[in-house]
């Protein structure tokens, strides 16, 4: 078998995020950087690097899914795999985003105050007081957290939903970062 | 005796490339191409089926080619 790299541990990383957000949830800021490092990579180099390699929450499906076999390895159902879905998915995600965004925008300005709440599958608002410890600058840094960590646990568990229904790394395949960088990808191999 | 050659096949307009084959594959036999699909090396590729069994698309079938 081929052995393992410092990458293959990146799970780790993934874990320790989330376990993170429970104590302190100025740590969901972090997460930035499972949103840039892909882009990043797939303007610069064309690839889809970060999922192929890098991506911490694939592995932890994987392991959970696969060695820990908590999946019923079945396959996801056509529609699923659909550009049409794929491509919805993205969009429904990212007009989510950008709604997080724009409450954040609108704490900031102190046109709202802070909610102190995790919303979980942008529709339950679950109390996540506990996690904060004051902030700096503004409270909008810190309603920027409790949304994106929203944004992070959603799509978690999200992904833990099809692990168990389908394959273990099912989320990969409606995943919105590796969607939007299979089409950055896509535009990058147009041009040549 | 007719040996008979399987080999993986991609069903590129719906692979994610992802690259979960890339990992599983014993032979190195398959890459992910330019971020747009899985690609395979058909003289590598044995068909062993390990990457169709971990592809979470469920695309990738094990097909008998033509010797």
């Amino acid at each position: 078998m081929k052995g393992k790299r410092w990458y293959d541990y990146l799970w780790i990383a993934t874990a320790l995020y989330l376990v993170l957000g429970f104590f302190n949830i100025l740590f969901a800021w972090l997460g930035l950087l499972c949103f840039f490092i892909p882009l990043i990579l797939a303007v610069a180099t064309g690839q889809k690097s970060y999922c192929n390699r890098y991506c911490g929450r694939g592995q932890l499906l994987g392991l959970l899914g696969g060695r820990f076999g908590l999946s019923r390895r079945r396959d996801i159902p056509k529609w699923m795999k659909s550009r049409g879905f794929r491509y919805s998915f993205l969009v429904f995600f990212f007009a989510m985003f950008f709604l997080m965004l724009w409450n954040t925008y609108l704490v900031f300005a102190g046109a709202q105050n802070l909610s102190q709440v995790v919303t979980l599958l942008w529709t339950f608002r679950l109390p996540w007081h506990w996690a904060y410890h004051g902030t700096l600058f503004s409270p909008g840094v810190a309603q920027f957290a409790f949304g994106f960590y929203s944004v992070m646990l959603t799509s978690t568990l999200l992904g833990l939903v099809t692990m168990v229904l389908f394959k273990p790394r099912s989320w990969c395949v409606y995943c919105p970062m590796g969607t939007m960088t299979q089409l950055i990808c896509q535009a990058k191999h147009r041009e040549k | 005796m007719r040996v008979v050659k399987r080999n993986a096949i991609v069903d590129q307009s719906l692979c994610v490339a992802c690259g979960c084959c890339v990992k599983v594959c014993p032979l190195s036999a398959i890459a992910v191409f330019h971020g747009l699909y899985a690609k395979v090396n058909p003289d590598r590729c044995v068909g062993c089926g390990k990457c169709a069994k971990e592809c979470p698309a469920s695309i990738i079938t094990i097909q008998e080619v033509g010797a």
